[in-house]
């Protein structure tokens, strides 16, 4: 079984949930930027959480199947068409041998999930699936699909078409979105009034935005306490002496533009973090397109803890209903 | 009349370099195939080619303005 790509989309990957324990050695997490759609793609295929899929943003590619399958597509909004037949996102449909699906134009959100039953079934590099072109790991030869590419697919116990997940279990973010943060190590770097302002402020995802940051603008510029720089920090008041990153770091280059740092992102440098965005709210990242208005939202560990709690039992519930 | 539409979201340039001339100017033939304008996102531009034949009757927004998919760029006539 393949899944033959007629045409690639933009930056269309395979990705899974990621490649964890390398960052130390500078090889990001990658997977899906928006895990949760990944997940809830896979149950409702009937693979493990953990398969690989496609993840394509802005645009959908189109693909031929060689065999029969049962697929679902989760996270933006985009008509699905099977060979020109609209079906529905966040259900499961079966495709048979020789039909092609296709994509109509991105109606909300960034990212679609591509899981097919059986699960995308490339080699695995350092544990997964996930590709990091600039590391050429994972996916096909370590980049994203071409046309032409015949992606194989691993075999499957048989899953019914027509499941779905209600409307209110598919997690995207609102507009303005909001994005809650914890503040970090470096938080003392800010004045007061600098501090206040990014939380007050209305920022718009950046076009550069991408899976290694995502870049913001629009607030006001940050203004820094005074120090002299030590020794090994650059001149700039937002440099540090190197110092480690951590995913959904908020880094914020010359005081002016801020930027998360995503699923293929450097694992240091010599910027000042702020905070981070909490894990909860990184999936919703996932989903923001260029120009989207963005507030971010202070909070604390409690809060933090709390909502990733929420995003867990949100999951298990779509798990009782689907697995 | 026919339109082409942006098939993502992005900022919309009429032209290849600050400097160039847009790539099409009103009254222009336009062949399929035919690249536009660029539309930039995520650190790369992206060539947007007409799918239709015809003449050139202007571009519908603004060089550099903000575009979402879907969203009318240019309009042909037969």
């Amino acid at each position: 079984m393949a899944l033959k790509i007629v045409k690639p989309g933009l930056f269309t990957s395979v990705q899974d949930l990621g490649r964890p324990g390398y960052f130390h050695l500078g090889i990001p997490i990658s997977g899906a930027m928006d895990r949760f759609a990944m997940r809830t793609a896979n149950m409702l295929v009937g693979n493990a959480e953990d398969a690989a899929g496609l993840e394509a943003v802005f645009m959908g590619p189109e693909i031929e199947f060689t065999e029969d399958a049962v697929v679902a597509v989760t996270g933006a909004s985009m008509p699905i068409m099977v060979d020109g037949d609209p079906v529905g996102g966040w259900s499961s449909f079966a495709v048979k041998a020789g039909q092609t699906l296709s994509f109509g134009f991105l109606k909300s959100g960034a990212r679609i999930y591509i899981a097919v039953s059986g699960g995308i079934d490339t080699t695995p590099d350092l544990g997964s699936r996930s590709t990091y072109p600039i590391g050429a790991l994972g996916g096909i030869e370590g980049r994203p699909v071409q046309a032409g590419d015949e992606i194989p697919v691993g075999n499957s116990n048989p899953v019914a078409a027509g499941r779905t997940v209600q409307t209110e279990l598919r997690r995207m973010p609102g507009s303005p979105a909001e994005l809650r943060v914890l503040p970090g190590l470096y938080w003392h770097r800010l004045t007061e009034e600098a501090g206040t302002g990014f939380f007050e402020d209305t920022w718009t995802v950046a076009p550069e935005a991408d899976r290694m940051g995502y870049r913001f603008k629009g607030g006001r510029a940050l203004e820094f306490v005074d120090r002299e720089q030590p020794f090994g920090a650059g001149a700039d008041p937002s440099n540090i002496v190197d110092g480690c990153y951590s995913y959904g770091s908020i880094q914020v280059p010359g005081g002016t533009e801020p930027i998360v740092l995503h699923r293929d992102a450097v694992s240091g440098g010599g910027y000042f973090t702020l905070g981070a965005i909490i894990s909860a709210d990184m999936d919703l990242i996932g989903q923001l397109q260029p120009n989207t208005p963005v507030r971010f939202v202070k909070v604390d560990m409690e809060r933090a803890l709390a909502a990733r709690a929420d995003r867990r039992k949100m999951l298990q519930k779509i798990r009782e209903e689907l697995v | 009349m026919a339109v082409i539409q942006s098939p993502l979201p992005g900022i919309f340039y009429h032209k290849p370099t600050p400097e160039d001339p847009p790539f099409r100017l009103t009254g222009d033939d336009v062949a399929v195939g035919d690249t536009i304008g660029l539309v930039e996102v995520m650190k790369t531009f992206i060539e947007i080619k007409s799918e239709i034949p015809g003449k050139f009757e202007g571009y519908a927004i603004a060089d550099g303005s903000p575009v979402t998919a879907g969203e009318t760029l240019a309009e042909l006539s037969d």
